[in-house]
């Protein structure tokens, strides 16, 4: 048998590095993604900024009685309520704030670009071809993987973070708007086109309304995926409750370490919950 | 009648290597054969025939016959293989996608086989969808589809979700969205296959009732042969992608082109499929008012029978006389038929089905008189026509 390490080592790494070289020379393009996804960040840290906190926690509250209107889920709002008072008076209620905007940042971004290239597999047998083990690769490789070219490209701080998290998240957003846009009958895709429907009318007016629970389970996916990167995009100065996890990482503080673990928990509940309900709220 | 709906040549077929299969099918070989040369299946050989304006035409085979793929190969929801579909002698194959969604806005409707309502919309809004996609102002739109949902008789029903509704009620729903097109011909693929007995049966006279009035060119698909004689004016059998027999119902039961036909006809009830004008026969008649006794008996000796149907210059049936009476009059040297005409005569029309009249037919001693809706006589019903249709026999109407 041939023994592999006799041969000369192939040198993946080494392209990787070059391509990775290659790319950065396209300063003034990343400067102005970096602008853009920064300029999402600011826009969300400064609405988070201006609300006082009782009134986010009231906000929150609302939205889930509302979404729940049915069913009124009265022991979710009494833990929305606790957990958010618990986070503040724990005093991370700025670091909470930036990892939603973080998560916020990403799941927009995942959406606005997982939508349509959805859209694109499901019309396409082609295109799932392609992008489906794209998609295994984004979803399966190490999340640290993809810090290192990130600070490359963007340098240090929320937009590496924001740019990593769309990677390791998007997939579900894209695998679920394809599945849901398939799963629609036959017969109702043949009953839009016998009808005379354009693409862009059968689209709009059959697929995505009947795609939309499974698409929204896709999103919510997305967005606990976003969340479970908040400690990995701390480590290249992404701010947040991440960052202290991080800290308390290095300084071997237990107690912090869990406290911040905590108010994450608190945060991906809230999050889950409200996406589940706002999906559930318009079915019949 | 003119011709709305041309099909020629329309073949399907599934799989790859394509071409080589097409090139196989010419030259006579069998799908079993091509299949294994190249693994593609032949799902509709070669279909051709024609519809005419204004009829119901049933295309009617088992599972696997090929008549979905040919119904949706009509308006292209399948693309062909090869062959031709002329709409008022138009070709639609050789128009592009654009032409093509006109054609299906404006000449097309199609009703399914599990209704293919959208979940998400009302019962206006999904009747309304062939309208919405066309661009029509929202008005008009709900004049139109309340107008449809009339006709099937779901007036209020309309702020309702399909699944709120009975199999039968989201059925009327797919045929009001095909109605409230406007569209001239019908693809109606299996449209009352999922429903219960009794729900068919109403839908089926629904749809001849609004037949009668509007007059849509019909293609209509079905696996059930009762069906098919039931409201086709011609009926297309299918057996594995090809046509075995096209016809009238009384033709696919008089005279069943194979084998297969004739399993398939083996359980029909044909009092049911049978009409009064399927099974009348001439009737031996005298005009009261020209002809006389002599020339009554003399016609009757000369069709063998002991009675003849008496009619006045337009041909409208007076009643019946007796050999008998007719001699007596004749001894007496009387020209007077009126005084012997029994007027006390059983009538039916041509469209009455045989069941219905089957128990009056076995109990009264005299022929039905079959008139037309101007009371003239067309034809009469005596037992052996009827016994020997319902037995499979061919009725030689002017016997």
């Amino acid at each position: 048998m041939l023994n592999l390490m006799t041969i000369t080592k192939l040198p993946i790494a080494n392209w990787m590095d070059h391509f990775v070289d290659w790319l950065t020379q396209f300063t003034g393009f990343f400067n102005g993604l970096t602008n853009f996804i920064g300029g999402i960040i600011n826009a969300f840290q400064w609405v988070f900024d201006l609300i006082p906190i009782w009134l986010f926690i009231v906000i929150i509250a609302g939205v889930t009685y509302l979404a729940n209107r049915d069913t009124k889920k009265w022991g979710l709002i009494i833990f929305e309520v606790l957990g958010l008072l618990l986070i503040w008076n724990l005093d991370f209620w700025r670091d909470m704030t930036q990892t939603l905007t973080l998560v916020l940042t990403s799941s927009l971004i995942s959406l606005v670009i997982g939508v349509p290239l959805g859209i694109w597999m499901a019309k396409s047998d082609i295109v799932q071809a392609i992008f489906k083990p794209i998609l295994d690769f984004m979803q399966t490789m190490p999340a640290f993987v993809y810090l290192i070219p990130a600070v490359a490209f963007f340098g240090i701080g929320m937009v590496p973070g924001v740019f990593a998290s769309v990677i390791f998240a998007m997939p579900p957003t894209v695998r679920m708007t394809n599945l849901g846009i398939r799963q629609v009958p036959t017969e109702l895709i043949e009953a839009s086109d016998s009808y005379g429907s354009t693409e862009w009318q059968k689209l709009i007016k059959v697929q995505l309304p009947l795609a939309k629970s499974t698409l929204m389970a896709g999103v919510n996916q997305s967005m606990m995926l976003a969340l479970s990167m908040v400690v990995i995009a701390s480590m290249i100065g992404a701010m947040g409750l991440g960052t202290r996890v991080y800290f308390a990482v290095g300084r071997n503080d237990a107690g912090g370490g869990f406290a911040a673990g905590l108010a994450i928990v608190i945060l991906a509940i809230i999050i889950d919950r409200l996406t589940q309900a706002l999906n559930r709220q318009r079915k019949h | 009648m003119t011709i709305k709906l041309q099909v020629k040549n329309l073949t399907k077929i599934f799989g790859k290597r394509v071409p080589r299969a097409k090139e196989l099918l010419k030259q006579g070989k069998s799908k079993a054969a091509i299949l294994k040369e190249t693994g593609a299946t032949i799902g509709v050989d070669r279909a051709n025939f024609e519809v005419e304006s204004g009829e119901i035409f049933v295309i009617m085979g088992l599972s696997g016959s090929g008549k979905s793929t040919l119904v949706r190969m009509i308006n292209r929801l399948i693309e062909p293989t090869e062959g031709s579909v002329l709409i008022d002698g138009e070709d639609l194959m050789q128009i592009d996608k654009k032409a093509l969604r006109e054609v299906r806005r404006k000449k097309m409707s199609m009703v399914f086989q599990n209704f293919g309502l959208f979940p998400n919309r009302t019962i206006l809004e999904n009747t309304a969808y062939g309208l919405e996609i066309q661009g029509i102002d929202k008005a008009t739109r709900e004049q139109k589809t309340n107008e449809a949902l009339d006709l099937v008789g779901l007036n209020g029903y309309g702020d309702q979700y399909p699944t709120q509704l009975s199999g039968g009620m989201q059925q009327r729903v797919g045929l009001a969205r095909a109605l409230a097109n406007d569209a001239e011909i019908l693809l109606m693929d299996e449209a009352f296959s999922a429903l219960d007995p009794l729900n068919r049966s109403d839908m089926q006279d629904q749809l001849l009732d609004l037949q009668e009035t509007m007059h849509k060119t019909i293609i209509f698909i079905s696996h059930d042969l009762n069906e098919a004689l039931k409201i086709g004016d011609h009926i297309m059998i299918m057996k594995d992608g090809e046509i075995v027999q096209t016809g009238t119902p009384e033709d696919i039961l008089t005279r069943p082109a194979d084998e297969y036909v004739e399993k398939f006809i083996e359980n029909v009830d044909r009092s049911k499929v049978y009409t009064a004008g399927n099974v009348m026969i001439r009737p031996t008649t005298v005009n009261i008012e020209k002809d006389g006794p002599r020339l009554a008996l003399k016609r009757m000796r000369e069709n063998e029978v002991s009675n003849a149907y008496v009619v006045n210059s337009k041909r409208e049936l007076v009643g019946i006389i007796d050999a008998r009476d007719v001699l007596e009059l004749v001894r007496k040297e009387s020209r007077d038929l009126q005084s012997i005409v029994n007027t006390e005569v059983p009538t039916t029309d041509e469209e009455t089905p045989i069941a219905d009249i089957l128990d009056d037919i076995s109990q009264t001693g005299i022929p039905f008189a079959v008139l037309n809706d101007k009371q003239q006589l067309r034809g009469i019903i005596i037992r052996g026509a009827v016994l020997g249709a319902l037995a499979g026999n061919e009725v030689n109407h002017f016997a």
